[in-house]
Protein backbone atom coordinates (compact mmCIF):
# COMPACT_ATOMS: atom_id res chain seq x y z
CA UNK A 1 0.00 0.00 0.00
CA UNK A 2 1.36 3.65 -1.17
CA UNK A 3 1.89 6.66 1.32
CA UNK A 4 0.38 9.60 -0.26
CA UNK A 5 3.08 12.65 0.22
CA UNK A 6 1.97 16.13 -0.93
CA UNK A 7 4.03 18.55 -0.80
CA UNK A 8 2.76 22.47 -0.61
CA UNK A 9 4.47 25.88 0.79
CA UNK A 10 2.28 27.84 3.55
CA UNK A 11 3.74 31.34 3.58
CA UNK A 12 7.25 30.13 5.14
CA UNK A 13 5.80 27.14 5.89
CA UNK A 14 6.61 23.82 3.80
CA UNK A 15 3.46 21.34 4.40
CA UNK A 16 3.81 17.81 3.65
CA UNK A 17 0.25 16.15 3.81
CA UNK A 18 0.76 12.22 4.28
CA UNK A 19 -2.71 10.27 3.35
CA UNK A 20 -2.56 6.26 4.47
CA UNK A 21 -1.08 4.10 6.73
CA UNK A 22 2.14 4.17 7.97
CA UNK A 23 4.17 1.49 9.17
CA UNK A 24 7.52 -0.54 8.32
CA UNK A 25 6.07 -0.93 5.04
CA UNK A 26 5.48 2.83 4.71
CA UNK A 27 7.78 4.55 7.07
CA UNK A 28 11.18 4.25 4.65
CA UNK A 29 9.51 6.68 1.89
CA UNK A 30 8.35 8.77 4.31
CA UNK A 31 11.59 9.41 6.05
CA UNK A 32 13.06 9.50 2.90
CA UNK A 33 10.62 12.65 1.62
CA UNK A 34 11.28 14.53 5.02
CA UNK A 35 15.18 14.12 5.15
CA UNK A 36 14.98 14.99 1.47
CA UNK A 37 13.13 18.22 2.32
CA UNK A 38 15.28 19.24 5.17
CA UNK A 39 17.79 18.36 2.84
CA UNK A 40 16.96 21.38 0.83
CA UNK A 41 16.76 23.54 3.15
CA UNK A 42 12.90 23.04 4.02
CA UNK A 43 14.06 23.71 7.35
CA UNK A 44 10.08 25.19 8.61
CA UNK A 45 8.15 21.57 8.43
CA UNK A 46 4.65 20.99 9.11
CA UNK A 47 3.25 17.57 8.86
CA UNK A 48 -0.28 17.16 8.03
CA UNK A 49 -1.60 14.18 9.36
CA UNK A 50 -5.16 14.72 9.15
CA UNK A 51 -5.94 11.33 6.24
CA UNK A 52 -3.36 8.82 7.98
CA UNK A 53 -5.58 6.63 8.90
CA UNK A 54 -3.14 4.36 10.43
CA UNK A 55 0.45 4.93 12.63
CA UNK A 56 2.99 2.68 14.43
CA UNK A 57 5.71 2.47 16.65
CA UNK A 58 8.16 3.00 13.24
CA UNK A 59 6.22 6.03 12.25
CA UNK A 60 6.68 7.63 15.79
CA UNK A 61 10.70 6.97 15.14
CA UNK A 62 10.49 8.72 11.59
CA UNK A 63 8.83 11.78 13.57
CA UNK A 64 11.27 11.90 16.64
CA UNK A 65 14.22 11.40 14.05
CA UNK A 66 12.87 14.44 11.81
CA UNK A 67 12.17 16.36 14.57
CA UNK A 68 15.97 16.19 16.62
CA UNK A 69 17.75 16.95 13.09
CA UNK A 70 14.97 19.69 12.60
CA UNK A 71 16.00 21.16 15.77
CA UNK A 72 20.34 20.45 14.95
CA UNK A 73 19.56 22.67 11.61
CA UNK A 74 17.87 25.58 13.30
CA UNK A 75 14.88 24.62 12.08
CA UNK A 76 11.12 23.58 13.44
CA UNK A 77 8.53 21.01 13.21
CA UNK A 78 4.66 21.28 13.61
CA UNK A 79 2.36 18.05 13.58
CA UNK A 80 -1.12 18.11 12.33
CA UNK A 81 -3.34 15.71 13.90
CA UNK A 82 -7.00 15.61 14.98
CA UNK A 83 -7.62 11.55 14.31
CA UNK A 84 -8.33 9.93 17.71
CA UNK A 85 -6.80 6.95 16.76
CA UNK A 86 -3.62 8.80 15.58
CA UNK A 87 -3.18 11.14 18.71
CA UNK A 88 -3.99 8.12 20.90
CA UNK A 89 -0.25 6.78 19.48
CA UNK A 90 1.29 9.71 20.27
CA UNK A 91 -0.49 10.26 24.04
CA UNK A 92 0.09 6.61 25.06
CA UNK A 93 3.91 7.32 24.19
CA UNK A 94 3.88 10.40 25.83
CA UNK A 95 5.39 11.89 22.63
CA UNK A 96 2.39 14.54 22.37
CA UNK A 97 4.51 16.48 24.98
CA UNK A 98 7.54 16.26 22.78
CA UNK A 99 5.82 17.18 19.22
CA UNK A 100 4.29 20.76 18.71
CA UNK A 101 0.62 18.59 17.84
CA UNK A 102 -1.79 21.38 16.28
CA UNK A 103 -5.62 21.39 15.11
CA UNK A 104 -4.73 22.57 11.45
CA UNK A 105 -2.48 23.86 9.09
CA UNK A 106 -3.67 26.98 9.50
CA UNK A 107 -2.90 26.87 13.40
CA UNK A 108 0.12 25.84 12.79
CA UNK A 109 1.11 28.34 10.00
CA UNK A 110 0.16 30.80 12.75
CA UNK A 111 2.06 29.83 15.72
CA UNK A 112 1.26 26.79 16.60
CA UNK A 113 -1.71 26.77 18.68
CA UNK A 114 -0.94 24.13 21.21
CA UNK A 115 -4.67 22.59 22.89
CA UNK B 1 -13.51 -22.75 23.69
CA UNK B 2 -14.02 -20.32 21.32
CA UNK B 3 -12.82 -20.39 17.66
CA UNK B 4 -9.16 -20.56 16.63
CA UNK B 5 -7.79 -19.16 13.41
CA UNK B 6 -4.30 -19.40 12.52
CA UNK B 7 -2.15 -17.93 9.75
CA UNK B 8 0.96 -18.17 7.88
CA UNK B 9 1.87 -14.79 6.54
CA UNK B 10 5.27 -14.24 4.46
CA UNK B 11 7.94 -12.01 6.44
CA UNK B 12 7.93 -9.11 4.13
CA UNK B 13 6.69 -5.73 5.28
CA UNK B 14 3.87 -5.32 2.49
CA UNK B 15 1.98 -7.88 4.13
CA UNK B 16 1.73 -6.06 7.78
CA UNK B 17 -1.55 -4.34 6.79
CA UNK B 18 -3.07 -7.25 5.44
CA UNK B 19 -2.74 -9.36 8.21
CA UNK B 20 -3.61 -6.57 10.59
CA UNK B 21 -6.69 -5.99 8.55
CA UNK B 22 -7.69 -9.74 8.80
CA UNK B 23 -7.00 -9.82 12.68
CA UNK B 24 -9.11 -6.69 12.90
CA UNK B 25 -11.81 -8.44 11.11
CA UNK B 26 -11.40 -12.33 12.83
CA UNK B 27 -11.75 -10.11 15.89
CA UNK B 28 -14.51 -7.86 14.99
CA UNK B 29 -16.85 -11.25 14.22
CA UNK B 30 -15.86 -13.71 16.58
CA UNK B 31 -15.64 -11.47 19.65
CA UNK B 32 -17.55 -8.71 21.16
CA UNK B 33 -14.53 -5.95 22.24
CA UNK B 34 -15.54 -2.49 22.02
CA UNK B 35 -14.07 -0.47 18.85
CA UNK B 36 -11.58 0.61 20.82
CA UNK B 37 -10.11 -1.94 21.89
CA UNK B 38 -10.22 -3.48 18.16
CA UNK B 39 -8.00 -0.36 17.24
CA UNK B 40 -5.71 -1.14 20.32
CA UNK B 41 -5.69 -4.83 19.14
CA UNK B 42 -5.07 -3.70 15.69
CA UNK B 43 -2.14 -1.66 16.59
CA UNK B 44 -0.63 -4.33 19.42
CA UNK B 45 -0.78 -7.02 16.58
CA UNK B 46 1.07 -4.48 14.20
CA UNK B 47 3.69 -3.89 16.43
CA UNK B 48 4.37 -7.90 17.21
CA UNK B 49 4.29 -8.48 13.62
CA UNK B 50 6.40 -5.89 12.61
CA UNK B 51 8.86 -7.12 15.33
CA UNK B 52 8.59 -10.90 13.84
CA UNK B 53 9.24 -9.60 10.24
CA UNK B 54 11.93 -7.86 11.12
CA UNK B 55 13.61 -10.62 13.15
CA UNK B 56 13.16 -13.14 10.09
CA UNK B 57 14.32 -10.39 7.93
CA UNK B 58 17.76 -10.73 9.70
CA UNK B 59 18.13 -14.03 8.46
CA UNK B 60 19.25 -14.96 4.44
CA UNK B 61 16.60 -14.92 2.59
CA UNK B 62 16.49 -18.46 1.63
CA UNK B 63 16.10 -19.01 5.35
CA UNK B 64 13.64 -17.12 6.11
CA UNK B 65 9.97 -18.55 7.21
CA UNK B 66 6.26 -17.27 7.54
CA UNK B 67 5.47 -15.74 10.92
CA UNK B 68 2.58 -17.68 12.36
CA UNK B 69 -0.44 -15.26 13.77
CA UNK B 70 -3.01 -17.42 15.71
CA UNK B 71 -5.91 -15.85 17.11
CA UNK B 72 -8.20 -17.51 19.64
CA UNK B 73 -11.43 -15.69 20.62
CA UNK B 74 -13.79 -15.88 22.88
CA UNK B 75 -16.81 -13.03 23.51
CA UNK B 76 -15.18 -10.67 25.61
CA UNK B 77 -11.41 -11.35 25.03
CA UNK B 78 -9.09 -12.38 22.11
CA UNK B 79 -5.63 -13.72 22.69
CA UNK B 80 -3.50 -13.40 19.55
CA UNK B 81 0.00 -15.41 19.46
CA UNK B 82 2.61 -13.80 16.79
CA UNK B 83 5.35 -16.57 16.36
CA UNK B 84 8.93 -16.04 14.83
CA UNK B 85 12.09 -18.41 13.93
CA UNK B 86 14.51 -15.47 13.73
CA UNK B 87 16.44 -16.41 16.66
CA UNK B 88 14.69 -14.89 19.67
CA UNK B 89 15.49 -11.73 21.92
CA UNK B 90 15.35 -10.67 25.56
CA UNK B 91 12.91 -8.05 25.59
CA UNK B 92 14.21 -6.88 29.10
CA UNK B 93 17.11 -6.21 27.85
CA UNK B 94 15.72 -3.00 25.89
CA UNK B 95 17.25 -0.16 27.33
CA UNK B 96 14.25 1.66 29.11
CA UNK B 97 13.40 5.38 27.19
CA UNK B 98 14.58 8.98 29.37
CA UNK B 99 11.13 11.22 30.06
CA UNK B 100 10.06 12.55 26.83
CA UNK B 101 10.41 16.34 28.87
CA UNK B 102 14.44 15.50 28.72
CA UNK B 103 16.30 16.10 25.13
CA UNK B 104 18.16 12.40 25.50
CA UNK B 105 14.65 11.08 24.75
CA UNK B 106 15.26 12.84 21.02
CA UNK B 107 18.17 10.13 20.62
CA UNK B 108 15.97 7.11 20.41
CA UNK B 109 14.03 6.48 17.28
CA UNK B 110 13.32 2.82 17.73
CA UNK B 111 12.29 0.53 20.83
CA UNK B 112 9.30 2.38 20.90
CA UNK B 113 7.25 -0.98 20.26
CA UNK B 114 7.05 -3.00 22.93
CA UNK B 115 6.29 0.02 25.51
CA UNK B 116 3.48 0.59 23.27
CA UNK B 117 2.52 -2.62 23.30
CA UNK B 118 2.31 -3.10 27.41
CA UNK B 119 -0.12 -0.15 26.96
CA UNK B 120 -2.30 -1.37 24.69
CA UNK B 121 -2.93 -4.73 25.64
CA UNK B 122 -4.36 -6.38 29.02
CA UNK B 123 -1.47 -9.20 28.76
CA UNK B 124 1.57 -9.58 27.04
CA UNK B 125 4.37 -11.75 27.31
CA UNK B 126 7.48 -13.29 25.20
CA UNK B 127 8.49 -17.00 25.47
CA UNK B 128 11.71 -18.58 23.55
CA UNK B 129 10.28 -21.10 21.36
CA UNK B 130 11.51 -23.39 18.51
CA UNK B 131 14.42 -21.27 16.92
CA UNK B 132 12.81 -17.66 17.77
CA UNK B 133 9.99 -15.85 19.80
CA UNK B 134 6.64 -16.40 20.27
CA UNK B 135 4.10 -13.17 21.76
CA UNK B 136 1.31 -13.80 23.27
CA UNK B 137 -0.80 -10.90 23.49
CA UNK B 138 -4.51 -10.42 25.60
CA UNK B 139 -6.99 -7.57 24.70
CA UNK B 140 -10.14 -8.11 26.47
CA UNK B 141 -13.36 -5.79 26.19
CA UNK B 142 -12.56 -4.04 29.18
CA UNK B 143 -11.63 -0.19 27.90
CA UNK B 144 -8.41 1.13 29.78
CA UNK B 145 -8.43 4.33 29.60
Amino acid sequence: MDLGLDVRQEAEWTVLAVSGEIDIATAPSLREKLHSLLADGHLQLIIDLDEVTFLDSTALGVLVGVLKRARTEGGELRIVCNQPRVRKVFEITRLDSAFDLCTSVEDAVKGGARE
Amino acid sequence: MGDRIELDVPARPEFLSLVRSIVTLIAETGSKLPDRRIEDLRLAVTEACANAIDAERRKPESERQPVVVSCDLEADYVVVEVHDEGGGFDPDAITPHPDVTKPARLMFERGLGIPLMRELTDELDFRREGGGTTVRLVVTAHLRR
